[in-house]
């Protein structure tokens, strides 16, 4: 290979031309595992830079290592989807000036797209790549490590940032294809040891709930789904992975082949229980964005009609043609649902960042019938409340809320009110969902939040949404 | 009817969402001794305080001869229990004792009469009492097998196919239906074999028996599906009793289906085929009236 582009992690961030006050870029398809954010971060507060900007597609538990970078005035500024352990306690409680930027992963796509969020430097980790960049998440060689399947959110990144270095931890023969990242694209490669822990990338088997209350959720769920109109055959359908979500899938699967029903293709976060359904015939194509099991990660890699998408293919609300667009059906799950319908996702209970916005505005706002599926109280605290902590997804978007005590329906969806009625499910108003929970757990004291904004909420449009204030407990 | 730890307020809380017939919190066999006291406490207030909706609420206490037996029974005859579940019956004079302590907390109250009892059926001499336990008392409202106890008392084991259970099934069956109490089986606690909780379940359906004990909410849709009538069943049913009603109207004695004459018996089991059905909510009461 006459032209390289392997190069060192070092020297890539000097080709890169890498200034303080940059805006530097991740994905999150390495999940809990992933080792690339913190090994760049790592790297780039030892060759002394300040005041950098950090746009992920999403952070989690293992990011924690970026509080010290914080506090060193290494990283000033965070966007992502989400913040999940040690690092979002620390924002909640006050640890950065700036805010942090929450967009969906359709609203992220679309920013990136239209130049609201510019991207300087994207460190884009990878299954495989060969010498010139083309990568992909999962890998055609022996010596496969850290497997993730699709690389959607990494896309928009590689597309339109400035400078693109790979990184891999299986450098393979050029050409690596069919590849999800193109080398036209990418300027550096870099080979390390390791991206990511893959047995916390993604799991193995698929195990069924087994948990009663996610079972009831489920089979309601199902039902919702199979009386509400959209049932036929040709429908599309988006599920998440709660035990919830995966269980109610088991439920739809039964009722597609009594009734010989198909799917025409299943989006979104692919599973292996869509895989199987696919494999069964039931589903025609799987539009994916993210894999979240091995079983996806393997079915991306071998069937052509399992497609990659990227993250503005997927969800963006400002571009024809993004796939939630097309989409019938979406399952979702909420921290919190309030009276006007209005889903929180993102704050706890007890104000600290704990979650993401994932696709929730996007799918919610574009399909046909969002349902939202989450029990009344977890323990001793309520989801169905009268306001919620944080707006993430306007009640506007949602069109069901199904609870262990009762399916809630939208008043500005009445035909589906009066379809799952007229079947004999429990339709209740949301404000008697509201007041079981009060007269079963009481009125919970008010959250100490102070003044000091620790996030903002985007809305997929690119307007705000919400505020999240500083927790003070 | 599902049976809940009585120690166990997650539980109970969520208990009815599963859509049970009955709960019965237990005093008993789940909560040990230490915790006695603090489960009755529990229960009471469990009792009082959370919306069970329509379900039908048991306790089982403890035996009255140990020392938490009658601080349960005023416990829970106070929070409004519907049945109390008497363990470890052996005789038609423990149910006369539990009556009276009853009668005592309900006088205290002024709420006499309201307390039902069940009978729970767990050893060789309370098998052969079976019919003088189910008549004992006028608050009678069904009995019970209590298998493990039942089969370490016969000296066997329990068996898959439960053969060492079946003549305590049959009696309790016939007791039951001779006092005209329900009946009711043991718990299968091997969550994992759905398939053998069905075959169980199947079984004791057809000797006889209105329902069966469950441990865990999974376990109520077998159940469900076996006692709830084929669509098949409940058309033959419903012919039967429109031809009642249309015999009734001529003021015919005699009944006919198809042209066919139809026997008591016949009529008797399309009857219990339609409240059954009402009872899974197959089919609408208003729409039987």
């Amino acid at each position: 290979m006459r032209n390289t582009k392997l190069v060192s992690l070092e020297e890539a961030i000097r080709r890169s031309g890498l200034q303080d006050g940059m805006t530097i870029s991740f994905h999150h398809h390495f999940r809990g595992g992933d080792k690339v954010v913190n090994m760049v971060v790592d790297k780039l507060a030892d060759m002394g830079f300040k005041d950098l900007k950090l746009a992920a597609s999403s952070l989690s538990d293992i990011h924690a290592p970026l509080i010290e970078h914080i506090k060193n005035g290494v990283i000033t500024g965070i966007s992502t989807s989400g913040l999940r352990g040690a690092l979002a306690d620390a924002i909640s409680h006050g640890l950065m000036k700036e805010p942090v930027v929450f967009r969906s992963h359709g609203g992220r796509g679309s920013a990136i797209a239209n130049g609201e969020l510019k991207i300087d430097v994207a460190f884009l980790g990878a299954s495989s790549s060969d010498e010139l960049g083309n990568a992909c998440g999962y890998s055609r060689s022996e010596n496969a490590k850290s497997i993730c399947g699709s690389l959607g959110y990494a896309l928009p990144d590689a597309r339109y940032a400035r400078h693109v270095v790979v990184i891999t931890d299986d450098l393979v023969d050029y050409p690596n294809m069919p590849m999800s990242i193109h080398a036209a694209d990418v300027e550096s490669v870099v080979v390390v040891d390791s991206v990511g822990d893959s047995s916390k990338i993604a799991a193995g088997a698929i195990r069924d709930s087994k948990n009663p209350r996610d079972i009831l959720l489920a089979k309601q769920a199902a039902k919702v789904i199979i009386n509400s109109g959209l049932f036929v055959d040709g429908f599309s359908i988006q599920t998440g992975t709660g035990g919830a979500s995966l269980a109610a899938v088991k439920y739809i699967r039964e009722e597609m082949i009594n009734r010989g029903i198909k799917a025409s293709f299943a989006l979104g976060g692919i599973t292996a229980h869509m895989v199987k359904l696919h494999e069964e015939g039931l589903i025609g194509k799987l539009i994916d964005v993210q894999s979240f099991d091995k079983v996806a990660a393997e079915s991306i890699k071998n069937d052509p009609s399992h497609q990659e998408v990227s993250a503005v293919e997927y969800a963006s609300g400002q571009h024809l043609g993004s796939a939630t667009h097309a989409l019938d059906i979406v399952i979702l799950s909420a921290l919190e649902v309030d009276t006007d319908f209005n889903v929180n996702v993102l704050v706890g209970s007890d104000g600290i960042i704990r979650g993401a916005i994932g696709g929730h505005q996007d799918t919610a706002a574009d399909a046909a019938l969002s349902i939202i599926v989450c029990p009344l109280l977890r323990g001793r605290i309520p989801c169905v409340v009268p306001k919620v902590t944080t707006l993430i997804t306007p009640g506007s978007s949602v069109d069901v809320v199904v609870t262990e005590y009762g399916i809630a329906v939208n008043p500005g969806r009445p035909e589906i009110k009066q379809r799952l009625k007229a079947v004999g499910l429990n339709v209740v108003d949301i404000k008697s969902l509201a007041d079981k929970a009060t007269s079963i757990i009481g009125t919970p004291d008010p959250l100490p939040f102070g003044d000091k904004v620790v996030g903002v909420v985007m809305n997929r449009d690119g307007s705000v949404l919400d505020k999240i204030m500083n927790i003070q407990a | 009817m599902m049976f809940v730890p009585g120690n166990n307020p997650g539980m109970m809380a969520d208990a009815h969402i599963y859509g049970p017939d009955s709960i019965m919190l237990d005093l008993e066999d789940s909560v040990t001794m230490a915790e006695k006291d603090a489960a009755r406490l529990l229960v009471h207030n469990a009792l009082k305080t959370i919306d069970f909706g329509n379900t039908e609420m048991v306790v089982r206490i403890n035996p009255l001869n140990t020392p938490y037996g009658k601080k349960d029974v005023e416990a829970v005859v106070k929070a409004g229990v519907d049945v109390i579940r008497m363990p470890k019956t052996e005789t038609a004079d423990e149910v006369r004792e539990l009556e009276a302590e009853i009668l005592k907390v309900e006088t205290e109250i002024g709420r006499v009469g309201e307390t039902q009892i069940m009978a729970a059926i767990e050893s060789a001499l309370g098998v052969v009492n079976a019919y003088a336990i189910a008549i004992a008392s006028k608050r009678m409202m069904g009995i019970a097998l209590g298998a493990e106890d039942y089969s370490a008392n016969l000296k066997t084991n329990r068996t898959p196919g439960g053969a060492e259970l079946l003549l305590a099934r049959e009696q309790i069956v016939v007791a039951a239906r001779a006092a005209g109490i329900a009946c009711f089986d043991t718990v299968y606690s091997n969550l994992d074999d759905m398939e053998t909780f069905k075959k169980e379940v199947e079984l004791i359906k057809t000797l006889g028996f209105d329902g069966k004990s469950i441990i865990n909410p999974r376990q109520i849709e077998v159940v469900n599906q076996v006692f709830t009538p084929s669509e098949k069943e409940i058309t033959k049913a419903r012919a039967v009793v429109a031809a009642i009603k249309e015999a009734q109207a001529k003021g015919s004695g005699v009944i006919a289906v198809n042209g066919k004459m139809v026997d008591r018996p016949v009529v008797i089991r399309a009857e219990r085929t339609i409240a059954l059905a009402i009872a899974a909510g197959v089919i609408d009461k208003e729409e039987m009236l």
